[in-house]
């Protein structure tokens, strides 16, 4: 089918990276729970990982522009998103999946896309083909017209997943989008991953160190709120060595990393 | 549109196209995209093994369009209001609303020696639904919302309209029935209303409507029933200051529109 490129889409791009902080301060409640994080993200599928209380999801929120930094510098799509700025331009071209998604019980799957593509200011005529579209690259085709209440949590998670792709993000976050998928979903969600990873900038955070290593192309590792390692997934795995915690390479890289970091803030 | 081609070309071109060269198939298959006529001739001079293939392939997709599912009914708009979870999360804080002002109403009929019950309370009636419409503990989907650029000054004034839809009516109806004036009972509750709008880019819309209830109900509320007398900005000669009152704070609402891009811990 053909359809015609805006000049827009064809615009060379004016900002070295899709996601940019420096020095970025988030709070979640009087905590401040991104503390001074420099970050850099292009184009591909970045793996967030860190332990609980990193600051993960805070992090997320903030570069969703669900709650406002108290400090620092953030540019998305080389918009700078942290004071008084309008916002509607940068959120056109972000899909979020939070890590607790609350939905209307009584909408239906396809209901739900709809009014998540109506709020995300999609084209009206494009809105049921894209719908579509995300409803069948998640798998959920057979539970479009079911309710969301009648979900599974797995299913919940797809659909949550087919409203953040569905207006085709510039930047797509998610958080911890495989929670309660089973391993065959999970496979088909890595594919989707490589699929979105060629033209957009997708960052997942995940507890799940394989996922990282099986379908992303940059490890991004946070604690307290800092930028503890930014690199390849075969560079993770080389950071380990025999001695450290852990059942894979990658595991072990991870724990290495993590340990390391944490001797070098106690000193 | 292109020149016809001729029908002996047409003709050779339902054949196969043998001696025409690959130029000229492509100008007559330009053509026939646009012309219906020249499509009507190419199908009376389709060969019979031309004809065989079409009816196979309508045989085809009969059975495929037979065999799969159904369209997708189109729903009409009426029928989504109930999945709304607007309306059912109002439901309870507006039947209580008008409950009590039922309740105001049916007093103030079989005490009369009182001041006007219903003139103290219309100005706060709007203000529990108002929170209700704009606070991330009642809106399960707050954090998907938030992040989409229609969240924002326009959002909440179309969910505070569906209140005032309810509320207005029920207040203009009681103040019929117990003769007050419409523009007292219902300029007060507008203004009540913009100024919780109003006051919600800085606090929180939440803060706000509990804020601006407690202040009324303590410093004018209360004393007016103590001393059995109607305070002066509920006389009707006070009509020009809440007129005056709504665009002022209407217009602070609207300079502050960047407020309600994201909804704030505070909410």
């Amino acid at each position: 089918m053909m359809r015609t490129v805006s000049a827009a889409e064809t615009a060379p791009t004016t900002h070295p990276w899709v996601v940019h902080t420096e020095g970025l301060r988030v709070r979640a409640g009087r905590h401040l729970a991104v503390d001074g994080l420099d970050l850099a993200l292009g184009i591909g599928v970045h793996g967030l990982l860190g332990p609980n209380g990193a600051g993960k999801t805070t992090l997320m929120r903030a570069l969703a522009t669900v709650v406002k930094p108290a400090g620092g510098r953030l540019t998305l799509l080389g918009e700078q998103v942290d004071g008084r700025s309008d916002l509607r331009r940068v959120r056109r071209a972000l899909g979020y999946l939070p890590q607790q998604f609350g939905f209307y019980p009584r909408f239906t799957v396809r209901e739900f896309v709809e009014y998540m593509a109506w709020l995300k200011e999609m084209p009206k005529t494009a809105v049921p083909g894209a719908v579509q579209r995300a409803i069948d690259r998640v798998g959920l085709t057979a539970k479009a017209n079911a309710r969301m209440k009648t979900l599974s949590g797995g299913m919940l998670r797809r659909a949550g997943i087919a409203q953040a792709i569905v207006n085709d993000p510039e930047v797509l976050l998610l958080d911890e989008p495989t929670v309660g998928l089973d391993p065959e979903q999970r496979l088909d969600f890595r594919e989707m991953l490589r699929d979105l990873s060629v033209d957009s900038c997708v960052l997942v955070s995940t507890h799940l160190v394989e996922d990282v290593v099986a379908a992303c192309t940059d490890v991004v590792m946070i604690n307290e709120g800092r930028l503890v390692y930014q690199g390849t997934p075969n560079d993770l795995t080389a950071q380990g060595g025999q001695g450290d915690a852990g059942d894979s390479p990658a595991e072990r890289g991870y724990s290495a990393l993590l340990r390391r970091h944490r001797a070098g803030a106690g000193r | 549109m292109t020149t016809h081609p001729s029908p002996a070309v047409i003709t050779r071109y339902a054949e196969g196209g043998s001696g025409l060269d690959d130029a000229t198939v492509w100008s007559v298959e330009v053509h026939l995209e646009t012309c219906a006529g020249c499509r009507a001739h190419l199908a009376g001079s389709a060969t019979d093994d031309t004809r065989a293939l079409l009816d196979r392939v309508a045989a085809g997709l009969a059975g495929g369009i037979a065999a799969g599912p159904l369209p997708v009914r189109r729903q009409r708009p009426w029928s989504a209001v109930h999945r709304r979870w607007l309306v059912w999360a109002l439901l309870p804080w507006l039947t209580m609303t008008v409950a009590v002002l039922g309740c105001a109403f049916l007093l103030e009929a079989l005490r009369p020696g009182l001041p006007s019950l219903l003139l103290l309370l219309a100005p706060v009636a709007p203000l529990p639904g108002v929170a209700v419409a704009w606070s991330r503990r009642a809106d399960p989907a707050w954090e998907l919302i938030t992040g989409t650029p229609s969240a924002g000054l326009t959002m909440l004034l179309r969910r505070t309209a569906a209140v005032l839809a309810i509320v207005i009516p029920a207040l203009a109806l009681a103040g019929a029935g117990s003769g007050i004036s419409l523009a007292l009972m219902l300029l007060p509750s507008l203004a009540f209303t913009t100024a919780t709008i109003a006051l919600g880019a800085v606090f929180g819309v939440r803060r706000a409507a509990a804020g601006v209830s407690l202040l009324w109900t303590l410093a004018v509320v209360l004393p007016s029933v103590v001393i059995e007398e109607l305070p002066v900005i509920l006389r009707p000669g006070s009509v020009p200051v809440w007129a005056l009152a709504i665009v002022g704070l209407a217009a602070f609402a609207a300079s502050r529109a960047d407020g309600y891009r994201r909804l704030s811990s505070r909410n």
